[in-house]
């Protein structure tokens, strides 16, 4: 049975690992080549370098011309500071000199016209992208966006797709291209959603709620957590979101429909403690209106750890929490 | 009687704590013993503690810096081996709870308590000597700044023997730092080390800019202060501007943890979007308050060692106030990902990207500085290169990070990790150091060991390489910052580069203190008799190394830029013979009971120890006015006594 979180040695299913942990036993010598291979088996690993939606794409494809406009100047620049560095060394007697400061207005105008040049070409890719990658633009697609409400928890994420009917924790899965609209909102502290194949992250708070469009273009199994630290569990707050063919989509949310537990609002402040680790979950039925009293915090159950301690009580939380968190067995 | 003191706030049940507690205790112990059976307790509190003297005072600010970097060095090697062993099911050494007070202190102490205090120091010493001034303006207010900002640092280093740091991160972002999340005494470690120090941080800015602007020599136009004054003014400018944001918004933070508000809080109101809007009002700006006056450390170290002015000074001014202004107004591109509008997020990327012209303008004029000079290459020079090849890239990545859409895949990630250790190790602290060598004659008397120095160079260069561009990697593969432990193990090999790169960093360090080492044990060989030992161009280096409490026996008459340049060119001499009595400000004490106060005010505080926080206030505003109705607070430094230690210093056979 395979470990539902990524990427763990029992499960090498990528063939960059394999690649990579064959040539590492190939000693010293030879390890340019495996720096070579480890960026080059890098590109094609679970980041934001290996897009696998239309958002994901397009942040790629911005990532890389920014990085190109840039480079136009800034490699002449290192170039020539290295250059300059070494020529106009004292010893070399080949040099020419000036003791003077060599000012002269045309250098001055292209020193300022380069970077201004550089940055207004950005300045037009920035508010461009800006736009067009708004994580509140709804994604043009030909099927009706999925809704997903989004809650962080400590430290889980639960998913619910009011439209169905039903909720996951720390498993978000999806249909092939259709678009996917979230609304995200938090339990607890700050967090954020992120699956980096999938593009853009937003920050999950308490009282709020923020809008995310995704997609998925190819089936698969894409890593996602919170990027914004938490607390203790934050380490673990890991998720698999899973792009599913159309078909799969329905027999997975009729499976959902007839197995588990409903999310009522016991099980849901059940599920609001602070637990670690937490392998995923499915629950067949959810409450209606549960994103929107989570946000309203209306909702019975406390996502809040132990009361704050009175004055005069001594240490608290500090001297208990002094052990590693507990591990729960995946499944 | 104790707050919420008891003995289970010493963490004797905790290994890692206790040792490292241990060695410090020692270390100190061993330093107390040493000073007190040699008997350097008199000269230390009238020559040091005690100063007034900017020359003094920066020289601790560095001291204070360099120490607090071994600290904050270490919480980031354990950070690293952490990440490097704690891979798939491996939970490494550091527990959850440990670790993140490991990468909190990490952040709070290399910003606050390092990088500060090295860019402060150096503007302490440097600025009034290049200004051609006696002292800083407020010269008692000085002492009270530095003794402020220790003891910040201390309060945050007390927190590894009794209690616990705080736990969320080094931001302090409620709701997590909020008593509902944070309940410990972490966070009021954090908030109020930061709220001593800040108040340091805030007299310091006041009194450089008033110096700046109203003490300079006869004939020091605006437009003839060397860079470093500019920069440092533009540093102090923007420290006056935004310290008081951040003071105001701990104090809204500590009104939610000690009396039960809501500004911040998830419900009844709260918004913790303010505190990340207030946070980085303060934050951005800091960014520039520290790379600002290295800037213009590397504008004099250029000019100076490729024996040509520097290319257009003037565009250097507007482009250190054009970066001085637009840092105001980019501060919310450290929370593009919480969901503003596109076009707010567009004109933040846009004003952000904005900054790297005047920041692009002044590289090209280190670049045509460096063009037809005669370039010696000494230690701070490697620094320069290495700075400029260095932040070029940093500076790449930032705006890559100002773009929004390529920021909601970066954010928060190991490539931000990756490009602020790029900008802040590559400008702040190549800067630093490029200074430390730089005016480190200046202020013994002796220059620095060049190898040792060289070598520090080195490892600094590659420690920086090996340590940051796997993160940069790491970051486009999907790590995020301040994971305790890793899923991915394909992660394991970049991590263990990272690792050895912060191994060769400590070499570096190593090197630095070696340095130190010989060049005190060779000091005698290596004396700058000149006070002129690279052929400089400003002020500070008219003066004999180390100069006289009074700096100069006469105040300078300044014609040009580059001041001390022009006056050797025309061969007349720095300064002109007609002694008059000088005017010195007293040592004082107040600084160091000052702060002795604070620290018992700020631990009480922390602790909820009510009784002795009045007590604590009580006798700090006694101390305070006390010092105020004093009158004897200024002495004269007679003419005669002046004329004999300038015609002993002239007759070494200086060339006039």
């Amino acid at each position: 049975m395979q470990d539902w979180r990524y990427g763990t040695p029992d499960a090498p299913h990528h063939p960059a690992w394999n690649a990579r942990h064959g040539t590492r036993r190939s000693g010293w010598r030879r390890w340019p080549s495996v720096c070579a291979a480890a960026l080059l088996a890098s590109c094609q690993q679970a980041g934001v370098l290996d897009p696998q939606g239309p958002i994901a794409s397009q942040e790629q494809l911005l990532l890389i011309n920014s990085t190109a406009i840039m480079l136009v100047v800034v490699v002449p620049v290192i170039l020539a500071t290295l250059g300059f560095a070494w020529w106009y060394r004292a010893s070399n007697a080949r040099a020419s000199r000036s003791t003077d400061e060599g000012y002269e207005g045309r250098i001055e105008f292209v020193v300022w016209s380069i970077p201004a040049l550089i940055v207004i070409l950005l300045g037009g890719v920035i508010w461009i992208g800006a736009h067009q990658l708004d994580p509140r633009a709804p994604i043009p697609g030909k099927a009706d966006p999925l809704r997903v409400e989004v809650v962080a928890l400590d430290w889980k994420w639960l998913f619910i797709y009011p439209d169905l009917g039903i909720a996951t924790v720390n498993q978000l899965v999806l249909p092939v291209g259709t678009p996917v609209n979230f609304r995200l909102t938090s339990a607890t502290v700050m967090n954020s959603f992120f699956v980096p194949q999938l593009g853009s992250q937003i920050y999950t708070m308490g009282g709020m709620t923020t809008h995310l469009n995704l997609m998925a273009d190819a089936p698969g199994e894409y890593p996602g957590f919170s990027a914004m630290f938490s607390g203790d569990g934050f380490s673990d707050m890991r998720f698999t979101a899973k792009a599913v063919p159309a078909g799969d989509f329905d027999s997975w949310v009729a499976q959902v429909r007839g197995t588990g537990s409903a999310l009522d609002d016991a099980g849901y402040a059940e599920l609001a403690k602070p637990s670690e680790a937490v392998p995923p979950k499915t629950y067949r039925s959810v409450e209606p209106n549960l994103f929107e009293r989570i946000i309203d915090q209306t909702v019975s159950g406390s996502p809040l750890p132990d009361p704050p301690p009175h004055a005069g009580e001594g240490r608290v939380g500090a001297g208990a929490a002094w052990c590693p968190p507990i591990q729960q067995a995946g499944g | 009687m104790l707050g919420r003191l008891s003995w289970a706030a010493i963490p004797l049940d905790q290994p890692l704590p206790l040792y490292s507690m241990g060695v410090v205790g020692l270390v100190i112990l061993a330093v107390l013993v040493l000073v007190t059976v040699k008997g350097w307790w008199p000269y230390l509190w009238r020559e040091w503690i005690t100063s007034v003297d900017h020359k003094r005072i920066g020289v601790m600010y560095v001291i204070l810096g360099l120490v607090m970097l071994l600290r904050g060095y270490s919480d980031a090697i354990m950070m690293r081996t952490q990440q490097a062993i704690a891979i798939g099911d491996a939970q490494g050494y550091l527990p959850p709870d440990h670790y993140d007070q490991i990468f909190s202190a990490h952040g709070t102490i290399m910003i606050f308590f390092v990088a500060m205090p090295l860019v402060i120091g150096l503007m302490n010493f440097a600025v009034p000597l290049q200004l051609g001034v006696r002292d800083v303006a407020f010269p008692t207010l000085n002492s009270v700044s530095f003794w402020l900002t220790a003891t910040g640092a201390l309060l945050v280093n007390l927190s590894l023997v009794i209690g616990a740091f705080s736990r969320a991160t080094w931001w302090g972002y409620p709701p997590l730092s909020e008593i509902a999340y944070s309940p410990d005494e972490g966070v009021d470690y954090y908030l109020w080390s930061l709220q001593i120090s800040g108040i340091g941080t805030l007299l310091t800015g006041v009194n450089f800019v008033t110096t700046i602007l109203k003490l300079r020599a006869p004939g020091m136009t605006y437009m003839r202060m060397p860079v470093f004054c500019w920069t440092a003014l533009a540093a102090n400018m923007l420290i006056v501007a935004a310290f008081p944001v951040l003071t105001a918004t701990f104090v809204m933070l500590l009104l939610d943890r000690y009396l039960g508000m809501h500004f911040f809080t998830n419900d009844l109101g709260g918004n913790q979007m303010m505190y990340a809007s207030l946070f980085w009002t303060w934050g951005h700006p800091e960014v520039y308050i520290l790379i600002l006056p290295c800037f213009g450390v590397f504008s004099e170290v250029a000019a100076t060692f490729s024996g040509k002015g520097l290319f257009s000074y003037r565009s250097m001014v507007w482009a250190t106030l054009g970066i001085c202004i637009l840092s105001f107004m980019v501060w919310l591109h450290h929370f593009f990902t919480m969901g503003a509008g596109a076009d707010v997020n567009a004109i933040f990327g846009i004003m952000s990207a904005i900054i790297a012209v005047p920041t692009g303008a002044k590289v090209f004029n280190w670049l045509f500085t460096l063009f037809r000079g005669r370039i010696v290459f000494t230690t701070p020079v490697l620094y320069l290169i290495g700075f400029m090849v260095t932040f070029v890239i940093g500076g790449l990545t930032g705006v890559l990070l100002a773009v929004p859409p390529v920021n909601f895949e970066l954010h928060n990630s190991a490539f931000l990790v990756a490009h602020f250790h790029n900008v802040i190790i590559g400008g702040v602290v190549y800067g630093a150091l490029a200074g430390y060598n730089y005016w480190f004659p200046k202020a013994f008397g002796f220059t620095l060991d060049d190898r040792w120095g060289k070598a520090s160079f080195w490892c600094w260069l590659i420690g920086f390489y090996l340590a940051f561009f796997p993160l940069y990697q790491l970051g486009l593969m999907g790590m995020t910052r301040r994971l305790q432990h890793i899923a991915d193990p394909s992660w394991q090999p970049l991590l263990l580069v990272a690792e050895a790169g912060a191994i060769v960093i400590f070499l570096g360090i190593l090197c630095q203190i070696a340095q130190l080492y010989v060049s005190i044990r060779t000091r005698e060989e290596r004396r700058d008799l000149t006070g002129d030992p690279w052929n400089g161009r400003t002020l500070e280096w008219a003066t004999p190394s180390p100069p006289p409490a009074y700096n100069f026996a006469v105040l300078p008459r300044v014609e040009t830029i580059d001041a001390f340049s022009n006056m050797k060119r025309r061969g007349q001499p720095p300064v002109e013979p007609s002694y008059e009595p000088i005017e010195m400000p007293r040592n004082s004490p107040i600084g160091i009971v000052n702060a002795f106060f604070a620290t018992v005010v700020g631990f009480a505080l922390i602790w909820h120890i009510w009784w002795i926080v009045i007590l604590g206030l009580l006798a700090a505003a006694v101390g305070i006015l006390a010092f105020g109705w004093s009158e004897n607070r200024e002495r004269e430094v007679p003419a005669s006594e002046i004329a004999r230690r300038e015609r002993a210093r002239l007759g070494l056979g200086r060339p006039a």
